[in-house]
C-alpha cells in the first residue's frame, strides 16, 4: 500500500512487519523517531515484543546480543556517538556470529558536536565485521531492512547487518512509500531459526577464550563469510524482486552507465541529487553516470570493476574522512583498479556534505566540471575559505 | 563423586576462591540456568576453546556488559514464554561489577529484570595482574596502589556495592563468602526463588593476588568474616533480614597471613585504621554474638 510517511515511521513499520521479539535502544538524535514509534507500536499491542529501555547504547547493543543469542529475532537503532559507544559490542556481535539488525541514522562525529548528516559514524565502523547497507531513499531504507534480516539470518551467513540511512534527510524526510503487507513480508522472511543458541536442553558455551592456536581461523572464517554474503546478495535481491517487484540488482546500482564517460561513485541520499543532475546533463548530451554503492560491506569490488572499467573519469564522493590519509570510499575504489590494465584515466576524490552541509545540484555539477580536469585528491567541495582565516592571536 | 555443573580440568590457580564459589553457585542454581559472564579470570580459566567447564548454557561477551547481555537473555526468555522455567545468572569479578560494569548493573537492577547477579569479589583486577579496583580494601598493596615511602597502599575503603544495589529497591541483596559454602548455596537458592533483580557479592580469596598460602583459602575467607571486615548480611526488600554474628577476632589475624597487607604489620597506626573499619561494621550491622539477633544466621 502506498503511504506518505516520514522515514523513521516507515522504518518502524517495516521492523514491526519483521516481527522482532526483543527491541532495545537508547535515544540519540536523529534516530529517536524510529524507536519512539516502535515503543508506541509495542504499547498498543500491535507487536508482541519486549521493549527494553536501556541506560546506554553500549547496553542496547549488549541486550540485543543476549536476545539474539537466545534465538530471538531482535532490533536496535542508533546514530553517531551512540554508534561509537556501541563499537566494542559491535565487533563482538560480529565475531560471535549473531545476526543483530540495526538501523543507523548516519550523522557527523564530535568534535565539534554536530547532529546533522554525514557518513563519518558508519564508515568508521566498516571493519567491525557487520554487513553495512546504505539507503538512497526511504523506500530503499524500508526494503533494505527486509533484505538485512533475510541476509544476516541465513544459516550460511549468520552476521549482523547495519542499515544506514542519512540522518534527518531520510529519517525525518517524507516520501510516498510502498509499504509491504504482512503476507508479503512473511513470504520473503521466514521466522528466525538459530543454528546455535543458549538453550538449557542443549548447553553450549558461547564466547570462549580463543588462543593463537585457533584465533586466526575464526577471523579467516568471518572474512570468508563476507565473500559468501557477496555471492548470496544477488539471489536474495532477485527473490526480493519476485515478491515485492523492486529490483536492487545485487546492491550496486548503475544509473546511465552504459556509455558514461564521467561517472560519480557515491552512497546514500546524495545519489538522488546526482541522478537529477545526470538527467539534466544528459539532456544537454553529456555522457555522465552514477555508480551507487549500496553494500559497503561486503564490498562488491568485482561488480564495481566491471561497472567502471570503461569509464574515462571517475569521481568518488566521500561524506567522511580518514584523517591524515585518503578518503575512505575513494581509497577503496582506487584499490579496485590497482594493477588492472583496463581502468579509468582519472579517479578523483571529493569530500562533500560534512556535518549536514547541503549538497546541492550545483555541488554535483561542480564535481562533474572538476572531473574534466586533472585528478583531484580529497578535494573539498563548498568549502568556505574565509572561515579558515581565524587564529588564536 | 556427585555431579557438578562446573567441571574440573579448568586452568584456575591452586587455591582459587573464585572457582570454588562459582561451582557452589551453579550447583545451587541447577541445570535450568543460563550463565552470562563478564570477561575476567572465571571466563578465562573455564572456557578456553575448545574446552569448557560449564554444564549449563554459558555466554561471555565483554568486560562490562554481563548485566546488559543478561537483560537481553531474560527479555528473550520472557518473549519465548519460559520465564518461569529458567534461571538467569549474570556474574562478574569486582572490577567488572563495581567499576566498569556498574552502569550496566544499575540499569539491570532499575529495570527489574528477573536476574541474579553474582559478584565474585577478590578485591582487585587479578586477571590483569593485581591492579586495584573499587572493591580493593583500604591500605592494600596492589600493583597500581603500591606501598612506597609516602604510601601505605590503596587510599580508599571498599565501594559499598551491596548498599548501592539495595538503593535500587530490589527484593534481595546478600553478601557471602567462599569460606561459608552452605551459607552461599542457601543464599543462591533463596535468591533464585525470588522474582526480580537480585545481587549477591561473594568474597573469594585469591592466593596469587593476596599472597597467602594456597591451602589457606578457606581460612582466609573465614577470617575476613570473623574479624568483621567482610560482614555476611542479607537484605530482603531493602531491610536487613539476617547477618552472620561473630565473636570478633582482631584484624591483625586476617592481615598477617596475606602478603598484600604485610607492610602494615610494623605500622600499628595503620592497623588501628583497619580495626576501626571492622569495628564500624560490627556496630553498624550488629555483628557481635552478644547482641540481639534479628533472625537466625545460617
Amino acid at each position: 500500500m502506498k503511504e506518505l510517511l516520514e522515514g523513521s515511521l516507515a522504518v518502524a513499520e517495516v521492523v514491526r512487519l519483521c516481527r522482532p521479539g526483543v527491541i532495545s535502544a537508547y535515544p540519540i538524535t536523529p534516530q529517536t523517531h524510529i524507536v519512539e514509534e516502535l515503543a508506541q507500536i509495542v504499547a498498543n499491542g500491535k507487536l508482541n515484543a519486549q521493549f527494553v529501555n536501556v541506560e546506554s547504547e553500549h547496553s542496547a547493543a549488549s541486550t540485543v546480543l543476549g536476545s539474539v543469542a537466545c534465538g530471538v529475532r531482535s532490533y536496535t537503532a542508533t546514530s553517531s556517538q551512540g554508534l561509537f559507544l556501541m563499537a566494542e559490542v559491535l565487533y563482538n556481535i560480529a565475531g560471535m556470529r549473531l545476526p543483530v539488525i540495526m538501523t543507523t541514522a548516519a550523522r557527523a562525529i564530535s568534535a565539534p558536536i554536530n547532529i546533522w548528516n554525514d557518513h563519518q559514524d558508519v564508515v568508521s565502523l566498516r571493519d567491525s565485521g557487520w554487513i553495512q547497507l546504505h539507503a538512497e531513499d526511504i523506500q530503499e531504507a524500508v526494503d533494505l531492512h527486509l533484505i538485512a534480516y533475510r541476509l544476516g539470518e541465513d544459516k550460511s551467513i549468520m552476521l549482523p547487518v547495519m542499515v544506514c540511512m542519512d540522518g534527518f534527510i531520510l529519517t525525518h524526510g517524507l516520501e510516498t512509500v510502498n509499504m509491504p503487507s504482512q503476507e508479503e513480508v512473511d513470504k520473503f522472511l521466514p521466522p528466525y531459526k538459530a543454528p546455535y543458541k543458549l538453550d538449557v536442553t542443549n548447553p553450549l558455551t558461547l564466547g570462549p577464550l580463543v588462543d593463537p592456536e585457533f584465533y586466526t581461523e575464526a577471523r579467516f572464517a568471518l572474512n570468508e563469510t563476507h565473500k559468501e554474503a557477496l555471492a548470496l546478495i544477488p539471489k536474495i535481491t532477485s527473490e526480493f524482486s519476485n515478491v515485492f517487484g523492486r529490483n536492487y540488482n545485487g546492491l550496486v546500482e548503475e544509473y546511465q552507465m552504459k556509455d558514461a564517460e564521467r561517472v560519480i561513485v557515491a552512497m546514500g541520499s546524495v545519489c538522488g541529487t546526482i541522478k537529477d543532475v545526470i538527467d539534466e546533463l544528459r539532456k544537454k548530451g553529456k555522457k555522465v553516470g552514477l555508480l551507487k554503492v549500496t553494500s559497503l560491506r561486503p564490498f562488491p569490488s568485482s561488480h564495481i570493476y566491471e561497472a567502471l572499467k570503461n569509464a574515462t573519469k571517475v569521481a568518488v564522493i566521500d561524506r567522511a574522512l580518514s584523517l591524515g590519509s585518503f578518503a575512505p570510499l575513494a581509497s577503496e575504489i582506487k584499490a579496485v583498479f590497482f594493477g588492472k590494465v583496463k581502468k579509468p584515466k582519472v579517479i578523483s576524490s571529493f569530500i562533500v556534505g560534512l556535518g549536514g552541509r547541503d549538497i546541492t545540484r550545483e555541488s554535483i555539477k561542480e564535481i562533474f566540471r572538476l572531473l574534466t580536469g586533472k585528478e583531484k585528491q580529497g578535494e573539498f567541495i563548498d568549502l568556505k575559505p574565509e572561515l579558515l582565516k581565524e587564529s588564536y592571536e | 563423586m556427585s555431579k557438578t555443573l562446573f567441571n574440573s580440568g579448568h586452568t584456575a590457580c591452586a587455591g582459587c576462591g573464585q572457582s570454588m564459589a562459582a561451582r557452589l553457585v551453579i550447583d545451587a542454581a541447577g541445570p535450568n540456568t543460563i550463565i552470562v559472564n563478564n570477561t575476567g579470570c572465571l571466563e578465562v580459566f573455564s572456557t578456553k576453546y575448545p574446552e569448557t567447564s560449564w554444564g549449563v548454557p554459558f555466554i561471555h561477551s565483554l568486560f562490562e556488559n554481563a548485566a546488559a547481555v543478561a537483560s537481553g537473555v531474560e527479555s528473550a526468555i520472557k518473549y519465548l514464554g519460559k520465564a518461569d522455567e529458567i534461571n538467569i545468572i549474570a556474574q562478574a569479578g569486582d572490577g567488572g561489577t563495581a567499576d566498569i560494569g556498574l552502569q550496566a548493573l544499575s540499569g539491570m537492577l532499575e529495570r527489574g529484570h528477573n536476574i541474579l547477579y553474582v559478584c565474585y569479589d577478590n578485591e582487585a583486577y587479578m586477571n590483569t595482574g593485581v591492579q586495584r579496583s573499587g572493591l580493593t580494601p583500604f591500605d592494600t598493596n596492589t600493583t597500581t596502589s603500591p606501598v612506597g615511602s609516602i604510601s601505605s597502599g590503596n587510599l580508599r575503603p571498599k565501594k559499598p556495592v551491596p548498599e548501592i544495589a539495595n538503593a535500587h529497591g530490589i527484593p534481595y541483596v546478600a553478601t557471602a563468602s567462599a569460606g561459608f559454602p552452605q551459607d552461599l548455596q542457601r543464599k543462591v537458592k533463596k535468591a533464585i526463588s525470588i522474582k526480580g533483580p537480585k545481587y549477591i557479592q561473594v568474597h573469594v580469596p585469591c592466593p596469587l593476588g593476596w599472597r597467602h598460602e594456597t591451602n589457606l583459602t578457606i581460612n582466609v575467607a573465614k577470617l575476613a568474616v570473623e574479624t568483621g571486615l567482610y560482614p555476611l548480611i542479607e537484605y530482603e526488600n531493602c531491610i536487613i533480614s539476617a547477618r552472620r554474628q561473630i565473636t570478633p577476632k582482631p584484624v591483625e589475624e586476617y592481615l598477617k597471613v596475606q602478603g598484600r597487607f604485610k607492610h602494615l604489620l610494623k605500622k600499628p597506626e595503620e592497623i588501628k585504621k583497619i580495626q576501626d573499619i571492622a569495628d564500624n561494621n560490627i556496630k553498624k550491622y550488629g555483628l557481635k554474638v552478644e547482641q540481639q539477633q534479628i533472625s537466625p544466621s545460617a
